[in-house]
C-alpha cells in the first residue's frame, strides 16, 4: 500500500510573490539604480507620420544646463546595423529613424541629461527638420500603386504575399451547395500594462560588454537578433530583466528596439543611461496588436458541413517589419480549421507597411483577429443557412475521439471534448431562457442578442512557425529551425534549502507560486521553504531562444522544464541516501522533509543531512553523482518539429479551449451595450494553481471587453496619433467589465507533463467576436465594426439622420 | 512627462494671492486641487511662469445655509465634502446628484469646486448645475470683487470671463426650486467627462404653482447652456426640448459626431425635466 | 508667502508614514518623484502622470491624492501615508492580506495605489457604518486602472473587509 502524498500541485495557494508586491517591497525596472553615474534620457520624437529627415540641430540642446549628449539618428546608424526579419523585403528596421521618419513618434534623437526633467527641457530644444511626405495610414489604401512608399527599396507597401493551400479548397468551393462570405476590419489596440518600458543601459569598456537592464519579456530569440544588431557575440550583451515587472500581454517583447538605442546611446556617449518610458510614448510608439482588413469564405454543403473555408488576411503591420513579425499573423495558421473538421483551406496574407506605430505581441497575439473571422463566419453562416448557431457548431466540431487531431495545417491539437464543453456553455448560459429571452425583447420592439465564439488556445509556440512568412525554398536555404525548449534550474544548498530559477520571465501570472508547488511536491518539502527567482540574467542563468513569457507556455512548456529538473535532484538525493541507508534507490523516498526508506519511518535522514552530504563530503557520494546540488534541465517539446515542404508546422504544444457565449442588449436611445450574460468554458487540462488559473481567465476577459467595446488606438488622415493619455485611450474601469460565468472541462493533455495546458490568452481572443456577433444578431446585420462604442451602435441604428 | 520649470508661490492669504495675481496675471497658473492643473503641467500643454498655490487661503467655507439667501461656497471647497454636507443638509439637491457624477472618489477628495469652475470642461458637472441654477462667479482682484453670473462666465471651452489678475474666490448658489431639480449625464466609462449632461430646474412660485423651468445643457456645446421656459414651457415640455434643441450647435469630434450629441441632449433633456417634475410632486 | 525659484533645489520636510523626512525637489519636482527617488519609497508606483491610472495614490493629510498631480513642494509640511505604512511582509494589514487570499493582483503595478484608495473607503464605511454594495466598491476602484484582474478579485477582498470594518465597529461602538 502507497501512503497518501500530500499534493501541492492543483492547490489553489496563495501566491508567494504577493507579499512583496502588497508591501511595496517588489522591485521594478523605475526603482533600480544598479550602476553609478547613471545618466536619464529623453527622446526626440518625430512630429510627422512620414518624412525625410533634413537637419537635426543640437547646439541649443548642448548648450543647456545638466545636458551630457545628444545622440541623432545618424550617430546611432554608425554603431547599430538594422534589425532583420524573417521577410526578406528590404526593410530595415531601426530603433530610430535615420534619414526618414516613418510613424508620427518615431525616435530621431536622444537626450542625456542629469535628470529626466532636464532632458526633457533639452529634448524640446533639439530642433528637427524633415521635409514631411504624403503619409498612409489604412492598409487597403498603403496597397495602391499612387500611395506613397514607406521603404523606398522595396517596391511595394506590401512586403510579403504569400498564398497557401491545404486540400484542394477549389473544388471544396466550387462543389459547396452553399458559400458563405464576409468582410471584414479589425480595428488596432493595445494592452497597455500600467507599468511602462524601463531599459538602464550600460556600454562596460572591461569586459567589452553591453549590459542592460529591462523589463523585457522575451522571446529571447530577439538576443541573438540584437547581438547582431550591435555588432557583438552573444556573451558581449548582457541582459537583465527587473526582478518583477508590471504587467506586458506580450507587448514588452517591443522594448528590444530601446535596448538598442539605449546600447549605443551608452556606447556613444560613455555613459550608463536610463529611459523608462511615459505614457504618452507608450500610447503612441511603443506596439500594438495589428490591425486587419480581411475576407473569410466558408464552403458547405446541404447539411450544413463545412467543406472549406478561405481567408484573405491584410494585415497592417504598421511602418517596419519588426520582428518577431510577421508572427501575429502566423500565430493562428497552423490551426485555421478552428473547432472544426474542414479538410480544405486556403489562406491568402498580405503584410502591409503604414505610416503607424509597429505592430507586435499584444494578448491574443493573433488569435483575436483570427477568431473575429472565422466565428464571425460561423454565427453569419448559420442566419444565413438557418440554422441555430450551436447546431452548425456541432455539425462541424471535432469529435471527442478525434484528438489527438493533426490539422490540415499541421498542428497537433492534443485533447478536448468539443461537445461536451458546448453543453456546459449552454447549461451553465440557460441559452433555452435566453432566446425566450431575446424573442420577449425583440416583441416589445428592442434590441437583444446572442453570440458565440468557439475559440482554441495554442500555447507553448514552436520558434519556427514564423518562418511560414517564407517560401519552403528560403527555409531550406537558411536551415530547419524547430521547437521552443524550456529551462530550469534547480539549487539545493548546503543547509538544504532549496532555489529555482525559471526562464519564464512573468509579469504577474504568479509562475514563482507554481513552481514552488512543483518543486515541493517532488521534493516533498513546503514551498513556502523554496525561494524562486524569475528574473533572468543571460550571463548567469540558463536560457536559450524561446525563453521569456509569452504564448501561455508556462503551463504548456516551462512546467515540464520544472517537473524534468525537480526529479533529477530528488533522484540524486535519493541516490545518496540510498548509500547512506544501504539499500537499494528503489526503496527511498522523500516526505515530510526528510528521505527514509519506505515503509521504514523510523529510517528516516533530514533533507538538509542528505543534502549536506552532497556538497560537503563528494568522495562519499555514490558512483556516478557530482558533487553538489544543481540541476539543470532544458526540454523540448518533441511535438514542435520544422514545417515541413507543404507549409505545415506543428505550431504548439497545446491547445486549450475558450468556448463563449454572450448576450446583449443595446438602447436604441444612446447606442449603449450591456452584456446581459457573458459565459466562458476553458479547458485548460490539470489545473497547477486554480487561483492563477482563475486571474488569468478573468484578466483575459478583461482585455477582451476592452478590445471590443472600449479601447482603440486611432490616428487621423494625416497619421497623427489620437490617443495620447489614458483619458483618451478608455480602458474598461471596474465600472465598464461585466460579470462573466467561468466553467471548466478538464482533459488532461498528453503533451505536457503534468497535463496542463497554457493559459492566459483566453477570452482576449475571443470576446471581441462573441460580442460583435451578438451585435450582429441584435441588430440583423453583419457589417460589425469595432469597438462596440456607444456612438458607432447608435449609428447604426440610426442611419438615416444626417 | 515632466513640466517646464516655473516658479511656485504660496500665499497664506488671499490678499497675498491677488498681489502675484497682480502682478504676473496670465503668466501665472492657479493651483487648488490639481486634478485639471496638475496633467497640463506635466504634458507641458500648461507653461505658466509662476504655479500660484492656493492651498493654504481661507477659501474652504460653506457659507449661509439659510433657505432665502444663496449659499455661497469658496473655491477651495472640496467636492467630496460639499458632497457629503449637501447630503447631511438635505440642501441642494441637484449639486448633490451632479457631485455624485464627478470624475471619482479619489480625484472628489481632492478636487475643488472653484477648481472646476475656473477649468471650465464644456462637459463639466459643476458649471452646469451653476448656469442651470442662474448662479454666479465670485472673482476677485486686487481692484476688488465682482459676480459674474454662470451664463456670462463660461465663454467656450476652457476660456472664461476671468480676467488674468482675478481669482475664482467662491461660488454663489441661489435657491433652486427643491425638491424640483434633477441631473443626469451621459459618459463612454463612468468616472468620465460626459458626453452631455443635463440638469432641470422645475420652479414654482409662493403658492406653489408652477412659475417656470430651467433646462441646462452640458457637453452639447464648447460651453454649458441653459434654456428658460416659463409654465407654458412645463406644460408642454416636449416642445420645449425640441425648440431648445433647434438651437443648439454640438460639437462634432471624432469620437462622438454631432446628430448623436444632439440625440444624447433630447433623451436627457426629457429625462431630467421628467424627473425633476416627478420631484417636484407634478405628475408629467 | 513662500515663494521658491524655479532653479533652485528647495528643503523639504515630509512626515511619510509617522516618520519625519528630508529632502531637496526643485518646485516642478512630482511629488511622486520626490517619494520615490529622493526618499526611497519605491512603493508609490507611477503609471501615467497624468492623474488618471491611480498607482501613485497615496494620503496626503489623510486626503487621497494622486501624487502625479501634486508637487513635492506642495507637501511640504504635510504628512504623507504610502503602502509602505500599512503592514509589513511577515505581517500583512488585513486589507492587504484579503488581496492575496482573494487574488486580488496579478503583476502587482496598480496595487498600491488601489491599497490606499481602499483604505480611505473603508475608513469612511466604518465611519458610517454601513457596508458597501458591489456597486459602491466597483465605484470606488473606477478612480484605478488595473490591467491584469479584471477587477473581481479586488471588488471581493474589499468588500470582505468592509464587513470585518462594519463589524469593528458595531463592537466599538456597542
Ligand atoms: S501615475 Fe498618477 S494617476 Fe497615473
Ligand atoms: S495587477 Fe497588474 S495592473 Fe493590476
Amino acid at each position: 500500500m502507497t501512503e497518501p502524498v500530500f499534493s501541492w500541485i492543483g492547490k489553489a495557494l496563495p501566491r508567494k510573490e504577493d507579499p512583496a508586491l502588497l508591501t511595496g517591497q517588489a522591485r521594478f525596472i523605475d526603482d533600480l539604480e544598479p550602476v553609478a553615474g547613471l545618466r536619464h534620457v529623453a527622446i526626440v520624437r518625430s512630429p510627422h507620420a512620414h518624412g525625410r529627415i533634413r537637419s537635426i540641430d543640437v547646439d541649443s540642446a548642448l548648450a543647456m544646463h545638466g545636458v551630457d549628449a545628444v545622440v541623432t539618428g545618424s550617430d546611432i546608424a554608425a554603431i547599430l546595423k538594422p534589425i532583420p526579419s524573417v521577410v526578406r523585403t528590404p526593410i530595415r528596421y531601426m530603433p530610430v529613424g535615420v534619414d526618414k521618419v516613418r510613424f508620427a513618434g518615431e525616435p530621431v534623437a536622444v537626450v542625456v541629461a542629469s535628470d529626466r526633467y532636464l532632458a526633457e527641457d533639452a529634448a524640446e530644444q533639439v530642433s528637427v527638420e524633415i521635409d514631411p511626405l504624403d503619409p498612409v495610414v489604412g492598409p487597403v489604401a498603403a496597397m495602391c500603386d499612387t500611395a506613397p512608399l514607406l521603404h523606398e527599396d522595396a517596391d511595394s507597401n506590401c512586403v510579403s504575399f504569400r498564398t497557401f493551400r491545404y486540400g484542394d479548397p477549389d473544388t471544396a468551393f466550387a462543389r459547396a451547395a452553399r458559400t458563405v462570405s464576409l468582410d471584414y476590419t479589425f480595428h488596432r489596440y493595445a494592452s497597455t500594462p500600467i507599468e511602462t518600458y524601463g531599459v538602464i543601459a550600460h556600454a562596460e569598456k572591461a569586459p567589452d560588454r553591453y549590459t542592460v537592464w529591462s523589463n523585457f519579456q522575451g522571446p529571447f530569440v530577439l538576443h541573438p537578433l540584437m547581438a547582431g544588431a550591435l555588432g557583438v557575440a552573444g556573451n558581449r550583451l548582457r541582459l537583465i530583466t527587473a526582478p518583477a515587472s508590471g504587467g506586458s500581454f506580450g507587448i514588452k517583447q517591443a522594448i528590444f528596439g530601446y535596448i538598442l538605442l539605449l546600447s549605443a546611446v551608452s556606447r556613444l556617449t560613455g555613459h550608463p543611461v536610463k529611459w523608462v518610458e511615459d505614457r504618452l510614448e507608450h500610447l503612441t510608439a511603443s506596439s500594438a496588436a495589428a490591425e486587419r482588413v480581411g475576407r473569410i469564405d466558408g464552403a458547405f454543403d446541404e447539411n450544413g458541413t463545412l467543406t472549406g473555408l478561405r481567408f484573405d488576411n491584410i494585415a497592417n503591420m504598421g511602418a517596419y517589419l519588426r520582428p518577431p513579425e510577421p508572427a501575429s499573423v502566423y500565430r493562428m495558421h497552423a490551426a485555421s480549421n478552428g473547432c472544426y473538421r474542414v479538410p480544405h483551406i486556403a489562406v491568402e496574407n498580405r503584410l502591409v507597411v503604414t505610416n503607424t506605430l509597429p505592430v507586435g505581441l499584444n494578448r491574443g497575439y493573433g488569435g483575436p483577429q483570427f477568431f473575429f473571422a472565422l466565428e464571425r463566419l460561423i454565427d453569419c453562416a448559420a442566419r444565413k443557412l438557418g440554422f441555430d448557431p450551436v447546431e452548425l457548431r456541432r455539425q462541424n466540431f471535432l469529435r471527442k475521439e478525434a484528438f489527438p487531431y493533426t490539422t490540415p495545417g499541421g498542428a497537433t491539437f492534443d485533447s478536448s471534448d468539443y461537445d461536451k464543453a458546448m453543453d456546459m456553455l449552454l447549461a451553465a448560459a440557460d441559452y433555452k431562457g435566453l432566446k425566450e429571452r431575446r424573442a420577449d425583447v425583440r416583441r416589445a420592439g428592442n434590441y437583444f442578442g446572442i453570440g458565440f465564439a468557439c475559440g482554441i488556445e495554442p500555447s507553448g509556440s514552436n520558434m519556427a512557425y514564423v518562418s511560414l512568412a517564407q517560401t519552403p525554398e528560403e527555409r531550406a536555404k537558411a536551415g530547419p529551425k524547430s521547437g521552443g525548449n524550456a529551462s530550469a534550474t534547480i539549487e539545493m544548498d548546503p543547509s538544504g534549502s532549496v532555489t529555482v530559477q525559471l526562464c519564464s520571465t512573468p509579469n504577474g501570472q504568479g509562475h514563482a507560486t507554481v513552481a514552488a508547488q512543483i518543486v515541493a511536491q517532488a521534493l516533498a518539502i513546503n514551498p513556502a521553504d523554496i525561494d524562486v527567482v524569475t528574473d533572468i540574467d543571460t550571463r548567469n542563468d540558463a536560457w536559450s531562444i524561446s525563453s521569456g513569457n509569452y504564448s501561455n507556455r508556462f503551463a504548456a512548456a516551462v512546467t515540464g522544464a520544472i517537473v524534468t529538473c525537480a526529479d533529477r535532484v530528488s533522484m540524486r538525493l535519493r541516490k545518496i541516501a540510498a548509500e547512506l541507508f544501504e539499500c537499494a534507490v528503489d526503496d527511498v523516498e522523500l516526505a515530510d522533509g526528510k528521505v527514509r526508506i519506505k515503509g521504514i519511518p523510523n529510517r528516516a535522514l533530514p533533507v538538509k543531512r542528505v543534502a549536506a552530504a552532497a556538497h560537503w563530503h563528494p568522495d562519499g557520494l555514490p558512483d556516478g553523482l557530482d558533487a553538489g546540488l544543481t540541476e539543470t534541465a532544458i526540454i523540448h517539446s518533441e511535438t514542435l518539429t520544422a514545417p515541413d515542404d507543404h507549409d505545415r508546422v506543428s505550431s504548439a504544444v497545446t491547445y486549450g479551449i475558450v468556448f463563449d457565449l454572450a448576450a446583449v442588449s443595446i438602447a436604441p436611445d444612446t447606442g449603449k451595450m450591456t452584456v446581459e450574460k457573458y459565459v466562458s468554458v476553458h479547458d485548460v487540462g490539470n489545473q497547477l494553481n486554480p487561483l492563477v488559473v482563475e486571474g488569468q481567465i478573468l484578466g483575459g476577459f478583461a482585455h477582451g471587453v476592452g478590445g471590443a467595446m472600449y479601447e482603440e488606438l486611432s490616428y487621423d488622415t494625416d497619421g497623427n496619433p489620437l490617443n495620447g493619455t489614458f483619458a483618451d485611450y478608455r480602458c474598461p474601469t471596474a465600472m465598464e467589465v461585466p460579470p462573466v460565468t467561468v466553467r471548466h472541462l478538464t482533459t488532461p493533455s498528453e503533451k505536457s507533463l503534468l497535463g496542463s495546458k497554457g493559459l492566459g490568452d483566453g477570452s482576449s481572443m475571443t470576446t471581441p467576436a462573441a460580442l460583435a456577433n451578438a451585435v450582429a444578431d441584435a441588430l440583423g446585420r453583419e457589417d460589425i465594426t469595432l469597438p462596440l462604442t456607444p456612438p458607432t451602435l447608435w449609428r447604426m441604428i440610426h442611419e438615416d439622420i444626417a | 512627462m515632466k513640466p517646464v520649470p516655473f516658479d511656485y508661490a504660496r500665499p497664506e492669504t488671499l490678499e497675498e494671492a491677488l498681489a502675484l495675481m497682480a502682478n504676473y496675471g496670465d503668466d501665472a497658473a492657479p493651483l487648488a486641487g490639481g486634478l485639471s492643473l496638475g496633467p497640463m503641467l506635466n504634458l507641458r500643454l500648461a507653461r505658466p511662469a509662476v504655479v500660484v498655490d492656493l492651498g493654504r487661503l481661507a477659501l474652504h467655507e460653506i457659507d449661509s445655509l439659510s433657505p432665502d439667501r444663496p449659499v455661497e461656497t469658496g473655491a477651495l471647497v472640496r467636492q467630496a465634502f460639499l458632497q457629503q454636507r449637501l447630503k447631511a443638509d438635505l440642501i441642494m439637491p441637484l449639486v448633490g446628484e451632479a457631485l455624485d457624477c464627478i470624475g471619482h472618489y479619489q480625484t472628489r477628495a481632492r478636487g475643488t469646486v472653484g477648481g472646476s469652475v475656473a477649468h471650465a470642461d464644456p462637459a463639466a458637472e459643476l458649471p452646469l448645475c451653476l448656469v442651470t441654477m442662474d448662479g454666479s462667479v465670485w472673482l476677485q482682484s486686487t481692484a476688488g470683487r465682482r459676480n459674474v453670473p454662470a451664463t456670462a462666465f463660461f465663454e467656450a471651452a476652457l476660456t472664461t470671463a476671468r480676467h488674468p489678475d482675478e481669482l475664482v474666490a467662491g461660488l454663489e448658489w441661489p435657491d433652486a426650486g427643491e425638491p424640483g431639480t434633477a441631473f443626469a449625464e451621459f459618459a463612454l466609462r463612468h468616472g468620465d467627462f460626459a458626453i452631455v449632461a443635463a440638469a432641470a430646474i422645475v420652479r414654482r412660485n409662493d403658492d406653489g404653482r408652477v412659475s417656470g423651468i430651467r433646462l441646462g445643457l452640458g457637453g452639447v456645446e464648447d460651453a454649458p447652456r441653459v434654456f428658460v421656459g416659463s409654465d407654458d414651457a412645463v406644460n408642454n415640455f416636449k416642445d420645449f426640448v425640441e425648440q431648445s434643441m433647434a438651437v443648439l450647435r454640438p460639437t462634432d469630434d471624432p469620437v462622438c459626431d454631432a446628430p448623436y450629441r444632439l440625440a444624447l441632449a433630447r433623451k436627457l433633456g426629457l429625462a431630467v425635466i421628467v424627473r425633476a417634475l416627478e420631484r417636484a410632486g407634478l405628475h408629467p | 508667502m513662500t515663494i521658491l525659484a524655479r532653479e533652485q533645489r528647495h528643503s523639504i520636510t515630509v512626515k511619510v508614514n509617522g516618520l519625519r523626512y528630508t529632502g531637496m525637489a526643485t518646485p516642478r519636482t512630482l511629488l511622486a518623484d520626490f517619494l520615490r527617488h529622493e526618499l526611497g519609497f519605491k512603493g508609490v508606483h507611477v503609471g501615467c502622470e497624468h492623474a488618471v491610472c491611480g498607482a501613485c495614490t497615496i494620503l496626503l493629510d489623510g486626503l487621497l491624492a494622486r501624487a502625479c498631480a501634486i508637487y513635492a513642494v506642495q507637501a511640504d509640511d504635510t504628512s504623507v501615508e504610502t503602502v509602505e505604512g500599512l503592514g509589513k511582509p511577515e505581517a500583512l494589514a488585513p486589507l492587504q492580506a484579503a488581496f492575496q487570499e482573494h487574488h486580488a493582483l496579478q503583476c502587482g503595478f496598480c496595487t498600491p495605489g488601489i491599497l490606499m484608495s481602499a483604505k480611505a473607503f473603508l475608513d469612511d464605511v466604518a465611519t458610517v457604518g454601513v457596508a458597501p454594495t458591489e456597486q459602491q466598491v466597483r465605484e470606488m476602484l473606477s478612480g484605478h486602472l488595473c490591467r491584469c484582474t479584471g477587477y473581481d478579485g479586488i471588488v471581493k477582498a474589499i468588500l470582505a473587509c468592509a464587513e470585518q470594518a462594519i463589524g469593528k465597529s458595531r463592537h466599538e461602538s456597542g
